[in-house]
C-alpha cells in the first residue's frame, strides 16, 4: 500500500510543486530582496506575490502579513511583542508548547497569566473567561484548533466577550492547525494577531507568518535590517517564503471540497473504529471538532507500542503532539479535557489531510485489528 | 536577462547545486517531523545531528554546543537578549562596536531602553577597534562583549582572538557576529575563545532561512523562542529540515576549500582594488590585508553611490551600496561615518562583494566599465566641476 501517513497535524509532506518552486527559487531568485539590484527586485516579487496569497488565506491583506521562521517565532512573537512586566494575559490550559513555555517565561518576568479550564470537548469554559477579564488584561491568546484533539474553538464569540469587557485587550489566535483546514476570516473574527505555519499546510518547514491587524502595536522579537515593515528583520527566506505562498495558493483552491473529503475521510474512521473493542474517540463529535484530527484512545494498550506496530505496517500516526512526543507523560491536553490517565496513555491522534483516502483507512483499520487482537492476547 | 555579473555575495550568495541536492530528499521523502518517535521522524533527526557535527567541525566546537536557528540576525538577537536577562543579577553593562549588524546594535538599543547599559566602541579610518579602549571600556558590570568577527560592509577583520583572550581573563562572555566570516576566515572557536558565534547559511552558499548559533557549553542563556523541547529545549520550533541538512552540507563544503577559495578570492579582490584604485580621486574603504577575500568597498569622490549602481545594474552588474539591509535607506552608512568619511563621500561608496562563482572575466568586465561610468557621472556633477576649478585636496587627504 505504500507509506500512509496519518500524522499531518506534525508536519505534513510538501507538495511536488512546493518542492519544484523552492527549487526555483534557489536556483534563479537566489539574491537577497533588500537589494537595489534587479535580482534583488525579483526576489522581492516572489514575496510580494507570497504575501499576498498568504494574506488571502486567512481573508486578510497583504499589509497584514509578516513572514516568520514558523510558528512557534510567529507565537512567540505575537505574545512577547504586546506584553509588558506587571500586564494580565488570558490563555487556556490547552495551547500549543510555543504559547505554554511562553506565558510560563512572562510569569517569571512579572506578568500574569490565567489559565482558562475546558470542558470535556475540549472548549473553553465562557464563564470562566468573561470572569478573568480583568482592566489590565492586554492579551488574551487562546488557539483555533487544538493540535491534539482538533476541538475549534468558538473563536468569534471569545473576541466578543473579551471586548465587552476590555476593549484594549488584544487578542491573539495560534492558527497554525486550522489555516487551511477551516475557512478563516480574520477580519470577521475580529482578531488581533494570527499565528500560521506552512509545514502543517504542504509547505515547507521553516517559514511560518503573523497576521497583525495594527503594525505599530507589536514589538519585534528580532531586530536587526527592518525587514519585513520592521517588525520582523533577517534577510528573507525568499524560498521558503514562496513555497508557502504557493501551499496558500494550493489549499485555498476548492477547500471546501479538500474540507468535504477530510470530513469523509474522518466519518468512515470513525465508522470503522466501532469495529474495534476499547476503542474510544476522544475527539468532540460535533460541529467543534476540525475534520483533520482524531484522539482515539485504545484502551489496555499503551499508545506508543501501538505507534510502533502501526510504524511496521508501514502507517504513520502519533501520540499526543509531536513536539511533546519526545518527552513522555507530559501531556497537558488530554488531563485537560477530563481524561483519566488510562485514556492518556492508550490515546493515539491519527491527523488527516486532504491527501489521504478511504481505502488508506480501511488498510488501517484492518491492520489495527491484527495489531490489538495480538496485543491484547499477550496482555492476557 | 541577458549578462549577470552577480557581485553581491555578502547580501547572499547563490545557492549551491550540491547544497539543492542535499536538501530535495528532506522534502519529497523524508518530511517527518524529527520530534515524532517513528522511523520517518529519526530519519530526519539523524539528519539533523550530521549537519551539527559538520558545523561544529569547522569551528572546532563540540555537535552539541551548535543550536539551529532561523539565520544570522536571530542568532545575533538570541544572544543579546538571552545573555543580558540570564545574567542581570552580574551586571548590566554591554560592549560592542559602532560598526555591527543592525541585527546586534538594534538588539542592544532595545536593551537600553530595559536598564541595560551599552559601550560602543570607536573604530580606526580602517574599521578596526583598538584594544586599548576595549580595555578601558570592561567594568565589573560587563557581562558580555559582542565584536562582529568581519564587518559586512567594508570586510574588516576584527582581531578576534585578542579580544577572546581578554573576555576570558576576565571572565566575560564574549559574543562574535560571524556572518561574514564562516567560510571566508579560518575560525576555531576554543583557540579563539569564543563563547558564543552567529552564523548563517545563505552566506556561503547555504540555504535561506537557517543559522546556527554556537553556545559554549556552561553559557548561561535564556531562550529567544520558547515552546516544544528542540534544540536541547533552548530553540522552540519544528526543525527547519532540509535548511539544516543544506547548511551543513554548505559549511562542510565551505570547509574543505577554504584554503583555495580565499586564495582564489583575494586574487581577484586585489585585482580589482588595483584597477579602481587607477581612477583618480577613488579610495578603499576599510584595511588593505585585514580584509575579506572577496570585499570591495571603495568610494569616488563626486559620485552618488545610487547613481553608479544603476548604470551598473544596466550593465548586468548587480553591487551594492553599503549592506543589502539599508541600501533601500538614504541615511549613509553608520560604518562608513565610524571609520571617518565626511557624510558626502560615504554617500559615494560602492561594495562590491565576489564569491566562487566569480570569475576573472567578471572582474575584467567591471574594470572596462567602471572608469567609463565615473567619468560620465563627474561629468553632470557640478560638485566636480567646481573641484576641479579650484584644485581642492583629494578623498585621500583626510588622512
Amino acid at each position: 500500500m505504500g507509506i500512509i501517513y496519518f500524522d499531518n497535524s506534525a508536519t505534513t509532506k510538501p507538495h511536488r510543486e512546493v518542492i519544484d518552486e523552492v527549487a526555483e527559487c534557489m536556483e534563479n531568485h537566489f539574491a537577497n530582496p533588500s537589494s537595489a539590484h534587479r535580482l534583488g527586485l525579483d526576489a522581492e516579487k516572489k514575496v510580494k506575490v507570497a504575501r499576498e496569497r498568504v494574506a488571502r488565506l486567512i481573508g486578510s491583506s497583504p499589509e497584514h502579513i509578516i513572514f516568520t521562521s514558523g510558528g512557534s517565532e510567529a507565537n512567540n512573537t505575537a505574545i512577547r511583542g504586546v506584553v509588558s512586566p506587571g500586564d494580565h494575559i488570558i490563555t487556556s490550559k490547552i495551547e500549543h508548547p510555543s504559547v505554554m513555555k511562553t506565558m510560563q517565561f512572562l510569569e517569571k518576568e512579572g506578568c500574569e497569566v490565567s489559565y482558562i479550564g475546558v470542558d470535556s470537548r475540549g472548549i473553553i469554559n465562557m464563564e470562566e473567561l468573561k470572569g478573568a477579564i480583568k482592566e489590565n488584561t492586554k492579551l488574551v491568546s487562546i488557539m483555533h484548533v487544538n493540535n491534539e484533539t482538533g476541538t475549534i474553538q468558538p473563536i468569534y464569540d471569545i473576541v466578543k466577550a473579551v471586548k465587552e469587557k476590555n476593549k484594549r485587550a488584544k487578542i491573539h489566535t495560534d492558527c497554525v492547525q486550522s489555516a487551511g483546514k477551516i475557512k478563516i476570516d480574520v477580519e470577521k473574527l475580529g482578531i488581533d494577531m494570527a499565528s500560521l505555519s506552512a509545514h502543517k499546510i504542504h509547505g515547507p518547514k521553516g517559514v511560518g507568518a503573523l497576521y497583525i491587524r495594527e503594525n505599530q502595536a507589536l514589538r519585534p522579537l528580532i531586530y536587526g535590517g527592518g525587514q519585513e515593515m520592521d517588525l520582523r528583520s533577517g534577510t528573507e527566506n525568499v524560498p521558503g517564503i514562496s513555497g508557502f505562498g504557493l501551499a496558500a495558493k494550493m489549499i485555498s483552491d476548492d477547500m471546501e471540497g479538500k474540507i468535504k473529503h477530510v470530513n469523509e475521510v474522518k466519518s468512515h474512521f470513525i465508522d470503522r473504529i466501532s469495529e474495534i473493542d476499547g476503542a474510544v474517540v476522544n475527539s468532540p463529535a460535533d460541529d467543534f471538532h476540525l475534520g483533520n484530527i482524531l484522539n482515539i484512545s485504545f484502551l489496555g494498550v499503551k499508545g506508543e507500542v501501538l505507534l510502533h506496530a502501526l510504524e511496521d505496517y508501514d502507517i504513520f500516526v502519533s501520540t499526543g503532539s509531536a513536539c511533546s512526543a519526545r518527552r513522555a507523560h507530559k501531556n497537558y491536553v488530554l488531563p485537560a479535557i477530563g481524561l483519566k490517565p488510562c485514556y492518556v496513555e492508550s490515546a493515539v491522534r491519527f491527523s488527516f489531510s486532504y491527501l489521504n483516502t478511504i481505502d488508506e483507512v480501511d488498510y488501517t483499520i484492518e491492520k489495527l485489528k491484527t495489531i490489538l487482537s495480538f496485543l491484547r492476547r499477550i496482555k492476557k | 536577462m541577458g549578462k549577470i555579473v552577480y557581485m553581491d555575495n555578502s547580501a547572499t550568495t547563490p545557492t549551491k547545486s550540491e547544497v539543492l541536492e542535499e536538501m530535495k530528499p528532506y522534502f519529497t521523502e523524508k518530511y517527518g517531523n524529527p520530534s515524532s518517535i517513528y522511523s520517518l521522524a529519526r530519519e530526519t533527526k539523524a539528519a539533523i545531528e550530521k549537519s551539527r557535527e559538520k558545523v561544529a567541525k569547522v569551528l572546532g566546537a563540540n555537535p552539541d554546543e551548535i543550536y539551529f536557528t532561523a539565520g544570522g540576525s536571530e542568532s545575533d538577537n538570541w544572544t543579546l537578549k538571552g545573555i543580558a536577562y540570564a545574567n542581570q543579577n552580574k551586571g548590566n553593562h554591554i560592549i560592542t562596536t559602532k560598526i555591527e549588524h543592525h541585527a546586534v546594535l538594534h538588539a542592544c538599543e532595545y536593551l537600553e531602553k530595559h536598564g541595560f547599559e551599552v559601550t560602543y566602541l570607536p573604530v580606526d579610518e580602517y574599521g578596526l577597534i583598538n584594544l586599548d579602549d576595549f580595555k578601558k571600556a570592561i567594568t565589573d558590570k560587563t557581562i558580555l562583549v559582542s565584536v562582529m568577527f568581519a564587518n559586512n560592509e567594508i570586510g574588516t577583520i576584527e582581531p578576534i582572538a585578542e579580544v577572546g583572550k581578554i573576555c576570558k581573563d576576565k571572565g566575560i562572555y564574549f559574543h562574535t557576529d560571524a556572518v561574514q566570516a564562516v567560510g571566508n576566515v579560518p575560525i576555531n572557536v576554543k583557540k579563539m575563545n569564543i563563547d558564543l558565534l552567529s552564523l548563517s547559511a545563505h552566506k556561503f552558499y547555504g540555504p535561506k532561512g537557517v543559522g546556527a548559533l554556537y553556545i559554549k557549553k556552561g553559557v548561561k542563556i535564556n531562550p529567544l523562542i520558547h515552546g516544544g523541547g528542540q534544540e536541547g529545549g533552548r530553540r522552540a520550533g519544528t526543525e527547519n529540515v532540509p535548511g539544516i541538512v543544506g547548511l551543513g552540507k554548505a559549511i562542510e563544503l565551505a570547509g574543505e576549500s577554504m584554503d583555495s577559495h580565499i586564495e582564489r578570492l583575494t586574487k581577484l579582490r586585489d585585482k580589482l582594488i588595483g584597477g579602481i584604485m587607477k581612477i583618480p580621486y577613488s579610495k578603499l574603504n576599510g584595511h588593505p590585508v585585514k580584509r575579506l577575500p572577496g570585499n570591495v568597498n571603495v568610494c569616488f569622490r563626486f559620485i552618488e553611490g545610487e547613481s553608479m549602481l544603476l548604470l551598473l545594474d544596466g550593465m548586468g552588474v548587480c553591487g551594492s551600496s553599503g549592506s543589502a539591509c539599508s541600501s533601500g535607506s538614504l541615511d549613509p552608512s553608520h560604518v562608513l561615518l565610524a571609520i571617518g568619511l565626511p557624510p558626502e563621500i560615504a554617500h559615494g561608496s560602492l561594495r562590491l562583494t565576489l564569491g566562487d562563482f566569480t570569475t576573472e572575466e567578471d572582474v575584467d568586465y567591471v574594470l572596462g566599465l567602471l572608469p567609463k561610468f565615473v567619468k560620465r557621472l563627474r561629468d553632470m556633477s557640478p560638485l566636480y566641476e567646481e573641484f576641479i576649478k579650484k584644485g581642492e585636496e583629494s578623498c585621500t587627504a583626510k588622512k
